[in-house]
């Protein structure tokens, strides 16, 4: 059982907020901590990790207590494992001393072995970081945040920077160790897809507080789920066919056209945004 | 005849000086390029002042405070038996106070320049601050730390204020390069003088041209 009550006031260069968060969590869990950047996700993950200091509260994690009024344990005696956005590889050296560097003195070297297996670091152990791409470096640094064997792993958005095969194969890796080594994992994220892939429970955090908390299903699909699908867009070509117009929408990347009628033009001129809404029954889905 | 003994001194001043600021400037560096304690601009302020302070300046203070008839003076030389007013470690302290913003300021830019992550990485790692300065931080500011040494070995070979102020020029004590040729252009011996600024020069130009070559060719040992 995790008990983490938090209490820090915080300060941007353009506001200061109150952060303000109490969770209780089951070993094992994974939890996401969701959000708009500002909100305070990464602070949460630096005070479990005790990088930063709570102006007070409580941090409990399997009946050893981490930080109270009185107790506050170094980021060195907890046992906890962090993979930092920037990865945080030590340049100087490979991908197997990286990962040799973590372990405490007089461990055995087996569990490294392990690791590079589990995580197929193989081919990349003798490495330096500047040599591997994004997803390479990610990889290492999940497994050197389990060279040391931690109760708690905490992820700050991990996988924001890589794109969506190298995502979805992280997060397999992830799930993989989650297990293997009973881990009760914190990851920091704003996609909804790794929400409800990963975590069996989410805080979603607003300037500081929890506005909500439970499953996936119970925070995100009781208010978003409707029976229209909408995207917002930005008008570029409007073209007369027959008795209709055809008009092209921009959407982040793609361009949509859509018949409309003259009336339901009357209104619409080009460069205007608008939202593009279809029915719940006429979508078809297409696999990539 | 050549005296060679300037020469001899100042390699021997220089390299102990160099040496013993390596010393004190990697934790001194750490502490500046980390620290958000009040003190700091402080501190940093009275480690730049040999930048900006005639040398005689400090060569002044210094000499009283070496003067046994100083408090000080008399503590170091009655209590401790130490004698620093025109003695070669008194120029080697000179020379250390003297040069320590070339050494102090490189590292600390070095150590500002790494991710703080991959500090606080290795203190989740369990590393000690010891363990991870010396595994982790001086490892990857190698440059950072040869330009300090090179810059402190070349400023302090090429002092003359501090230098003469408390120590004078007794020779082998501390009659350094510099003062060298300065007695001879006194003695209207110009050969010698020539000899020896030739000498320093090269030293000098030696020295950074070393530094500048690394630096050139080292940028893309880590990125």
């Amino acid at each position: 059982m995790i008990k983490i009550d938090l209490h820090k006031t915080l300060k941007s260069s353009n506001s200061t907020f109150e952060l303000d968060v109490k969770m209780s969590v089951n070993k094992g869990d994974f939890i996401a901590i969701y959000g708009e950047s500002g909100a305070g996700k990464t602070t949460i993950l630096r005070l479990i990790a005790g990088l930063d200091k709570c102006d007070s509260g409580n941090i409990t994690i399997h009946d050893s207590v981490w930080y109270d009024s009185k107790i506050n344990l170094k980021p060195q005696q907890r046992k906890v494992g962090m993979v930092f956005q920037d990865y945080a590889l030590f340049p100087n050296m490979t991908v197997k001393e990286n990962l040799e560097y973590a372990l405490a003195k007089g461990d055995s070297t087996k569990i490294i072995d392990e690791l590079i297996k589990i995580i197929e670091l193989e081919e990349l152990k003798d490495r330096k970081p500047y040599e591997l791409s994004g997803g390479q470096k990610q990889r290492v640094s999940l497994a050197r945040a389990l060279v040391q064997r931690p109760d708690v792993l905490l992820l700050d958005e991990p996988l924001s920077a890589l794109d969506d095969d190298m995502r979805f194969k992280l997060q397999d890796y992830i799930l993989t160790v989650h297990k293997k080594y009973n881990l009760t994992t914190f990851i920091v994220t704003h996609d909804l897809a790794e929400v409800f892939k990963m975590t069996n429970y989410v805080y979603k955090l607003k300037i500081g507080k929890i506005v909500e908390e439970g499953t996936p299903e119970s925070v995100f699909l009781k208010s978003n789920i409707s029976g229209k699908y909408k995207t917002i867009g930005r008008i570029l070509k409007i073209q007369k066919a027959d008795i209709v117009n055809i008009v092209s929408v921009i959407s982040g990347q793609n361009v949509i056209k859509v018949i409309a009628t003259d009336l339901e033009l009357k209104h619409l001129s080009i460069g205007e945004k608008v939202v593009i809404v279809s029915k719940a029954f006429n979508p078809i889905l297409i696999k990539i | 005849m050549l005296d060679w003994s300037p020469i001899i001194l100042t390699l021997k001043l220089a390299l102990l000086t160099t040496f013993i600021l390596l010393i004190i400037s990697i934790p001194l560096a750490f502490w500046l390029a980390h620290s958000q304690s009040k003190l700091k601009s402080v501190v940093e302020a009275i480690v730049s002042l040999p930048l900006v302070l005639p040398p005689t300046v400090l060569g002044f203070y210094l000499l009283i405070a070496f003067s046994p008839s100083s408090g000080f003076g008399s503590f170091l030389h009655h209590t401790l038996g130490l004698k620093l007013a025109f003695s070669f470690t008194g120029i080697v302290i000179g020379s250390v106070i003297y040069s320590l913003p070339f050494m102090v300021q490189p590292i600390q830019s070095g150590f500002k320049s790494l991710p703080p992550s991959l500090l606080e990485a290795s203190y989740i790692l369990g590393k000690s601050k010891f363990e991870t300065v010396f595994k982790v931080m001086l490892p990857n500011i190698k440059n950072a730390i040869l330009t300090g040494i090179v810059l402190a070995f070349a400023h302090t070979v090429g002092e003359f204020g501090v230098v003469l102020m408390i120590g004078g020029r007794i020779p082998n004590q501390t009659k350094v390069i510099s003062i060298a040729i300065y007695d001879e252009v006194e003695k209207l011996n110009y050969g010698n003088a020539d000899v020896y600024s030739g000498i320093l020069l090269g030293i000098t130009f030696l020295i950074l041209l070393v530094v500048y070559f690394k630096k050139n060719n080292t940028f893309t040992l880590f990125k």
